[in-house]
């Protein structure tokens, strides 16, 4: 078949990243041609402050090179400008008379630096700041000249300014509002920003309205005249009063215009076989100049020039950050407020800190921080989730307490970290090789950031400190991942909870039959959707739903812990802690039988035995003679005791007897992901029940019942949930909770997240105050877990698992 | 010219599965697709050694049990951005039975 033809006009950053997109998801449909009128590849524009700063060169901030376009077959035109689209004959014409065909057009052309329409304007010293021609001139003006003009007080302006005092340069910026970046900041903060600039060398003339730009009587600027009649020396005059759209070709081709070129939320312009994406489109009225929109966009615009038409863009919530080393300030959402908004403001001005948020009703709808700009990113993922905080609204302010946060040496603030320091304890990644990826390699999200440096991909504890990292260094193109409708994984569009709904709704029993209904773009998943899945099915359909061993880890498929040399570790199940001198005996024989050199007692008080082979497992199991533990797998791991009333002169219930129990009736639960339980016979909680998915604790009147805590990675006590009175009431309520985590968390989300997600409002809701869906949920429960029996009992062996071939 | 030596049947590679071989070259998983073809690599990850052969098999990749590398069951590269490389053998099924060669 021949493939259709697709013209992309403009080579920057959203163009090219809608390309990447539409390469990865059908690398095969086009030819594609790309014209930009720079003679660069495409580069990362954001980086531009760097450059002049002097800490970065151009070759660093190049994204694709040019063999990119090559070993994806694009044919590329650079320093050669569109002029012109005839729309009937569907080609393209630039400058110099190439010509294009097309099938369909990709309009990238982006936006301008605005000129002010002053007498003086076309003199030489008089530049905007869009692109590498104008960063090379401002740095050659630099070496050269002395007085510098900096026209906005915007977030390009004072990027710009500082850049060049670095360079040398005595810089005034002149603005005409009453403060500085008045679209992302309020006065306060923007007064404390000043005169942090100003410490830095930079001089401020605000409420100045320029009047004329004055030549040296050769062509080139010499002074700045004002409105008022004052004049001040300028060399160098750079114009940052905004960007305006380039629209004149597509206008000129009668495609219809406002302000930018209008698009629909498919990214379509009012010619269908046109599309346009980043700066240069308007989209329900609004034009986007930050880098975070443009990707949203590029990935919509791919999807539909993929032909799979399922995407759309709704607009995007930007935030800002300040690419100025040592300023820290972050603004996001709507921070003015109005009459129907409330505010939550602290102002320390010695400290140097601000924090205002803005709230509607019980949703965050803005937040302003300089200073301390730490929590930025969670209150950023609140205003775009439109997370009701009415729970946590007293705490609002003071930020997301990251303490207890393990790996990471306490930190908390990425700004005060050096380079050589470790960020990432699981894999040793310091702070300057984080800023290095970013910077080098061009990254613009966390994937992006774990993909390449291995930074908070394996516990993620330090993720928040990675993020803070990540947004300092990009400054406002950085977009949080959104937790709403992030996909499952990349073989599909889908939210975890679209997959889930659609499992229970059209009675799906298969994987397959998941991945066809819902159009997974790949033929049979990846390691992080097909284990989600086959819990999904198990959970929606127990005894329907057939369990997919192939979909499963390893370790829930050999039903033991791999360890790093391959070698497995085994768990005999001890209900409650509890063990007998026979069981002990066994134990003891097989590890001398099978040479198991460490015997060790878990944190959940059982006994594993470590460095068994592969080969060997079921020979243990049989030798054994006890039930698995589940020690590897996303189940009931272990109920955790202390002795209780039976022994302790404090116990006031049976904790050993309720953990015993428990797990017996909730043996063999696969869950989300592992859930740990522990029962105390009383308030002195030896069974440290406030760390545990369910923690009990029994008082002289019944028992409190605690849910998703953790003492893992981020340490968080667990929370009240209901105090009842009698043991089958402890089994029921413990079953409803472990059955709702069932059905609405997402994979691999402990108790804690899906809680935090939730709200425990919402659990209480389901659990505790309606008592129909309470008893509901346990029955479900009850029925899925009806006949199951334990994996190392030797019919459910699958010998094969076990046994190597050789030659 | 490769020495064939016969393994196994492909039935009893389990699909999207691996089966281990032992041979004086140190282990060797063989791997089985969806599609029913048959690829065989060092059982050696790589990155920290992890053995392949207990990883999630998707397309034509496999998932390392141990830091989930993705590593190509045709050639034993490392899917970017992680670099690295594994050896891998001549494999080939001719009547269901799974041929393998060591040179």
């Amino acid at each position: 078949m021949k493939k259709m033809k697709l013209v992309m006009v403009g080579n920057g950053m959203a163009g090219v990243r809608t390309l990447e997109e539409l390469l990865k998801l059908t690398p095969d449909l086009y030819d594609i041609t790309v014209f930009g009128a720079e003679p660069y590849p495409n580069y990362n524009r954001i980086m531009l402050s760097p450059v002049l700063a002097g800490e970065q060169g151009i070759q660093d901030i190049i994204l694709n090179d040019m063999d990119w376009y090559k070993q994806n077959n694009i044919t590329l035109h650079l320093n050669k400008k569109i002029m012109h689209i005839a729309r009937k004959r569907k080609v393209v014409v630039a400058e110099d008379g190439t010509e294009a065909e097309y099938d369909r057009l990709l309009l990238a052309t982006g936006s301008s630096s605005f000129i002010l329409p002053v007498p003086g304007k076309e003199l030489a010293g008089v530049v905007g700041y869009r692109d590498i021609q104008d960063t090379n001139a401002m740095i050659a003006a630099a070496e050269k000249y002395k007085h510098a003009v900096v026209i906005g007080g915007g977030l390009l302006g004072l990027e710009a300014a500082n850049g060049l005092v670095l360079r040398g340069m005595d810089v005034t910026v002149v603005h005409l509002m009453s403060w500085l970046m008045e679209r992302q900041l309020d006065d306060n903060s923007a007064q404390m920003l000043q005169s942090a600039l100003e410490a830095k060398g930079l001089k401020f003339l605000l409420k100045q309205q320029t009047q004329e730009l004055i030549s040296d009587g050769h062509g080139r600027v010499k002074s700045i005249r004002f409105k008022d009649g004052t004049e001040i020396p300028a060399d160098l005059v750079v114009m940052a009063v905004g960007i305006r759209p380039n629209v004149a070709l597509a206008e000129a081709a009668g495609i219809y215009c406002n302000r930018g070129i209008v698009v629909s939320d498919t990214m379509q312009t009012y010619d269908p076989s046109i599309y346009a994406v980043g700066e240069c489109i308007s989209h329900r009225g609004i034009a986007y100049g930050l880098v975070a929109p443009l990707f949203d966009m590029a990935k919509v615009c791919a999807n539909h020039l993929a032909r799979m038409g399922i995407a759309y863009y709704q607009g995007s919530v930007t935030s800002t950050k300040l690419k100025v080393t040592g300023v820290d300030l972050f603004s996001a959402g709507d921070f003015t407020g109005s009459n129907e908004t409330n505010e939550i403001v602290m102002h320390d001005v010695s400290g140097g800190r601000y924090k205002k948020l803005v709230l509607n009703n019980n949703t965050l709808i803005g937040a302003v921080m300089y200073g301390d700009t730490k929590d930025s990113s969670w209150y950023f993922q609140m205003i775009r989730d439109g997370k009701n905080v009415a729970e946590i609204r007293d705490q609002l302010i003071f930020g997301q307490s990251h303490l207890g946060n393990a790996g990471s040496q306490g930190q908390n603030l990425a700004a005060t970290m050096t380079n050589a320091m470790e960020v990432c304890g699981c894999n040793g990644v310091c702070k300057g090789t984080i800023v290095k990826a970013i910077k080098e390699q061009g990254l613009f999200t966390l994937e992006d950031v774990r993909k390449h440096t291995k930074a908070s991909a394996s516990c993620g504890s330090c993720t928040g400190l990675v993020e803070q990292i990540l947004a300092s260094t990009v400054g406002g193109a950085y977009a949080p991942p959104a937790t709403t409708v992030k996909p499952l994984c990349d073989c599909t569009s889908h939210s975890h909870e679209e997959v889930r709904k659609a499992i229970l709704e059209e009675k799906l029993i298969s994987i397959s039959q998941t991945m066809i209904f819902l159009n997974w773009n790949t033929t049979n998943g990846c390691a992080k959707c097909r284990p989600a899945l086959n819990f999904y099915l198990l959970c929606a359909w127990p005894h329907e739903a057939k369990d997919d061993p192939q979909s499963r880890f390893i370790n829930e498929r050999a039903n033991a812990n791999i360890q790093k040399d391959g070698t497995f570790s085994v768990v005999p199940r001890m209900y409650g802690g509890i063990t007998t001198p026979q069981q002990l005996r066994r134990i003891a024989d097989v590890a001398e039988k099978y040479n198991i050199t460490t015997v060790k007692v878990t944190g959940g008080q059982r006994i594993d035995l470590l460095g068994v082979k592969k080969t060997d497992l079921p020979k243990v199991w049989e030798d054994l003679d006890m039930p698995s533990g589940y020690a590897y797998a996303k189940a009931l791991r272990t109920v955790k005791t202390c002795v209780g009333s039976e022994w302790c002169r404090f116990g006031v219930q049976d904790s050993t007897q309720m953990g015993i129990d428990i797990e017996r009736a909730f043996d063999h639960m696969w869950m989300p992901h592992k859930f740990k339980v522990a029962v105390s016979g009383c308030p002195r909680n030896c069974a440290e029940s406030g760390i545990k998915d369910v923690g009990i604790i029994g008082v002289e009147s019944g028992w409190e019942i605690y849910v998703a805590g953790n003492g893992g990675i981020k340490t968080v006590v667990a929370q009240f949930l209901v105090k009842v009175k009698t043991h089958d009431d402890v089994m029921e309520y413990t079953g409803a909770f472990a059955q709702l985590y069932r059905e609405e968390a997402h994979y691999l989300d402990r108790t804690v997240h899906y809680v935090e997600r939730v709200g425990l409002d919402y659990v209480k809701k389901q659990v505790v105050e309606n008592a129909a869906n309470r008893k509901a949920l346990y029955a479900r429960l009850l029925y899925a877990l009806q006949g199951a029996t334990n994996p190392w009992s030797k019919e459910n062996i699958n010998a094969r698992e076990f046994e190597s071939l050789a030659i | 010219m490769n020495t064939w030596h016969e393994v196994t049947t492909l039935e009893e590679i389990p699909p999207l599965g691996a089966r281990v071989v032992t041979t004086k070259q140190g282990d060797i998983a063989l791997f089985r697709t969806a599609e029913g073809e048959v690829f065989a690599l060092l059982d050696r990850c790589p990155h920290k050694g992890g053995h392949l052969s207990q990883g999630i098999v998707f397309g034509k990749k496999v998932a390392c049990p141990l830091h989930n590398w993705n590593i190509c069951l045709d050639d034993g590269k490392a899917v970017t951005p992680d670099v690295g490389c594994t050896r891998s053998y001549p494999v080939k099924v001719e009547n269901d039975v799974v041929y393998l060669s060591l040179t």
